[in-house]
């Protein structure tokens, strides 16, 4: 069963990225492709998961966690850019 | 045996549940007309599929072998708590950018 | 108390940082308990200036009940979103509204824009501190009025009874 869910969920997330790029290089504001981005990284950290669970394996999930980690400051920190061009007050 | 193929099926239901919320939150992020509709898909849709896919790869680790990990609830609640305060932030930063012009 | 004071002042992110611990290393070991206890004192120690004034939570019971509800709404939010997502774009009426407070403390204020973001149709976008208002954007709200009524009832009034403030 796992077998025949699994490549569904891993196109369906493959063709979720494709979209997210689409928005990311379309724009058309800056605040566009920040969003695409933290929506990529958080379907990356889906990915990985996926890929865990097709490998039977659980290495990959420190990079999972650090991937959500890194994503959410990482867009805290664009946006607070785009607020008032100081990162940290 | 039975245990096992209950187990398969909660986590390829939660699998494709997942999935299908993340790319309907892609779908949202490439399909509607301005940034602040845009905005609602992301912030909502892709944190439950994501958070679904977590819980699936919970359970599927949980049940073959290894004894119970709880660690990817870890991410699942990162995410949860994170998504309104990047929505809201990615709001704030956007309605800036409109007041100015 | 005032020992208390001074290693835990923040007892509640001592047992999540515990907690924390326990779940990354997934090893109940007396080694992983110590290693978690220490951090669990020492970094609400180092982060104490981080933190504001929180509130207590005086009703318990209803903190658990409001958190179900939640959690029962963001699935409800999902369902909602997903259906205006794939349905035709022309039928969705999007707006903006402003949701004013009730609510003085400004932890609890954050809490109520999360959860507005986190249910259907609505993300908050800013909080106004001064004029006491949040600044909603709705996916698709037809009366501004009943939106407003929904979400104060729903979630501000219990939050205003959990907290007491």
């Amino acid at each position: 069963m796992l077998s025949i869910v699994l490549p569904i969920a891993l196109s369906a997330i493959g063709v979720a990225f494709v979209l997210n790029l689409w928005r990311l290089v379309k724009g058309p504001d800056a605040t566009d492709r920040i969003l695409a981005l933290d929506t990529m990284t958080i379907n990356a950290i889906a990915l990985i998961m996926l890929l865990g669970i097709a490998l039977g394996t659980t290495v990959y999930f420190e990079a999972a966690l650090i991937l959500a980690m890194m994503g959410f400051v990482g867009t805290v920190a664009l946006c607070k850019f785009l607020l008032g061009g100081d990162i940290i007050e | 045996m039975m245990e096992a193929t209950l187990s398969e099926v909660v986590v390829s239901v939660l699998l494709l549940v997942g999935a299908g919320f993340a790319l309907v939150g892609s779908i949202g992020l490439a399909r509607m007309p301005d940034f602040f509709t845009r905005m609602h898909a992301p912030t909502k849709a892709t944190t439950l599929g994501v958070g679904a896919i977590v819980v699936a790869s919970l359970v599927f680790h949980s049940s073959s072998g290894g004894g119970l990990s709880l660690r990817e609830l870890a991410i699942s609640l990162f995410l949860f708590i994170t998504a309104p305060l990047v929505g809201h932030l990615l709001g704030k930063a956007a309605l800036r950018g409109t007041r100015k012009d | 108390m005032t020992i208390r004071k001074r290693l835990l002042p923040q007892p509640f992110v001592s047992v999540a940082v515990l907690g924390l611990w326990l779940v990354m290393v997934s090893a109940f070991t007396l080694g992983s308990l110590l290693m978690g206890a220490i951090l669990a004192v020492l970094i609400p120690l180092f982060t104490q200036r981080f933190w504001p004034d929180r509130p207590l939570v005086r009703r318990p019971v209803l903190a658990v009940r409001l958190f179900l509800r939640v959690c029962f709404d963001i699935v409800l939010a999902n369902w909602e979103v997903a259906r205006l997502v794939l349905g035709p774009i022309g039928r969705i009426h999007p707006r903006f509204f402003d949701l004013p407070l009730d609510i003085d403390d400004p932890f609890v204020a954050t809490l109520l824009a999360s959860i507005i973001s986190l249910t259907p149709g609505t993300v908050s976008v800013d909080i106004d501190t001064e004029a006491r208002l949040i600044h909603v954007h709705g996916l698709n709200v037809g009366d501004e009025g009943a939106a407003i009524a929904a979400i104060k009832a729903r979630y501000e009034a219990p939050l205003k009874e959990i907290f007491q403030c």
